[in-house]
């Protein structure tokens, strides 16, 4: 069977936006990671948001899911945001002991993108002086 | 012969109904625990009637042993509505107990006329009729602390509803004053209400004050902690507010680690990096006098 179903990636400049609308399984992940990684390579990303404002059920698989690709795009130098948690999933994720402490979170879209412009222009600023010492 | 326990209860209510009813009441308006000055003369008579016509209908209708049965519901749903409504104009259980049993020494009285000298079915018939009224005054205390039990339920309700605020301090900050213990309930309550309260809101910022929890133990850290995270994976920084020197030390002498969230001292002091870190500032519009 065709992997039918895909998580579309949708660029938006340097950022990726990733919308996870259904149902995640095993294979769907795959997949997403498989995708998201190349496309960041391909589009020289350097943030994700993912968006998961229509989830309304979590397990620790979601949650090992989006603290392994925030993990992959760390390595890839782009930053990972997770968008739009509801409260029932943040509450259910706590509860599991998944605090996801290596991912940054906001509560929107718009949010997320100022969180991710500010840290890159420090970013930015912050490489130039590291470029003038060597390491 | 063979006769059913309390048989002659039944006939003795049916044949004596009148005269039990009036000394029933007199005795009862002899009492004290009638409380004359809760509940007026011509109500309690009334009551005292009605009480005595199921009580004389079920009897007749059945098994004096088994108030449960379906025979018994009037009885039930008189005592019921007795219990209850007394338990509201401040009658104690016991007071209201006594409606029931002050039936026994007219109704025993009654047996013994009826009954004569035949001493062993006299003895048989009053056990019978006291297990009965003992049934029944029983279930009326027992109505009387469930109505107790749902006001007190009803009141923890609202006390778990009040005692847990979320108010909007400023644009995109919010502040929860946590007043009392906090257990895994109320954690849950303030949890949900705060990040509803972030959705509604788009806050960015939200302070958890701490000044009115008594004491803050390994396992209400641990509840605090939880909030923080669930906060911060809605998007929103937490920051705890009024610690008190004494909590300090609580905190440090149990090891309890709040190296992750930001603390300060007062709510004051929380606010204003709040402030500073949505960007706003708040200042005089004149110099002080």
């Amino acid at each position: 069977m065709a992997d039918v179903d895909r998580i579309p990636i949708i660029k938006m400049g340097e950022f990726l936006l990733v919308s996870i609308q259904v149902d995640m399984h095993d294979r769907l992940a795959i997949t997403l990671q498989d995708d998201l990684t190349a496309s960041i390579v391909k589009n020289h990303a350097r943030g994700v948001l993912i968006d998961i404002s229509s989830l309304e059920i979590v397990d620790s698989f979601i949650g090992r899911m989006l603290a392994n690709i925030a993990a992959m795009s760390r390595v890839l130098d782009a930053e990972t945001v997770v968008v739009g948690m509801r409260p029932a999933v943040a509450i259910t994720l706590v509860e599991l002991g998944m605090s996801l402490s290596g991912v940054r979170t906001a509560l929107t879209v718009e949010r997320a993108m100022d969180m991710l412009r500010e840290s890159l222009g420090s970013a930015a600023r912050q490489g130039s002086v590291d470029a003038a010492r060597p390491e | 012969m063979v006769r059913n326990a309390g048989s002659r209860v039944a006939q003795v209510l049916e044949k004596h109904e009148r005269d039990l009813l009036t000394a029933w009441v007199d005795n009862q308006l002899k009492t004290s625990a009638t409380r004359r000055d809760l509940i007026p003369e011509a109500d309690l008579r009334e009551q005292s009637r009605e009480f005595l016509r199921r009580l004389r209908d079920a009897a007749a209708g059945g098994s004096l042993d088994d108030i449960e049965a379906t025979s018994w519901q009037p009885v039930r749903d008189l005592l019921r509505e007795l219990s209850t409504e007394r338990a509201r104009h401040g009658f104690t259980p016991s007071e209201t107990a006594t409606f029931v049993f002050s039936l026994k020494e007219p109704l025993f009285s009654r047996l013994r006329q009826e009954i004569g000298m035949d001493a062993a079915t006299l003895a048989e018939e009053t056990w019978a009729a006291s297990l009965l009224l003992d049934r029944l005054g029983l279930f009326t205390t027992e109505i009387h602390q469930q109505g107790r039990e749902d006001v007190i339920n009803r009141q923890n309700e609202e006390m778990l509803e009040l005692s847990t605020p979320v108010v909007e301090l400023w644009e995109g900050i919010l502040a929860l004053p946590l007043i009392g213990t906090l257990d895994s309930a109320r954690t849950q309550v303030v949890m949900e209400n705060l990040l509803q309260r972030i959705v509604e809101t788009g806050a960015s910022i939200a302070i958890i004050d701490i000044t009115g929890v008594p004491t803050v133990d390994t396992l209400v850290a641990q509840h605090l902690l939880k909030t923080v995270a669930a906060a911060r994976l809605m998007g929103a920084d937490c920051l705890i507010s009024g610690i008190r020197p004494q909590i300090a030390q609580t905190i440090v002498h149990l090891g309890v680690d709040l190296q992750s969230v930001t603390t300060k001292a007062t709510l004051a002091d929380a606010f204003a990096v709040a402030l500073q870190r949505t960007g706003q500032s708040v200042g005089r519009v004149r110099p002080p006098a």
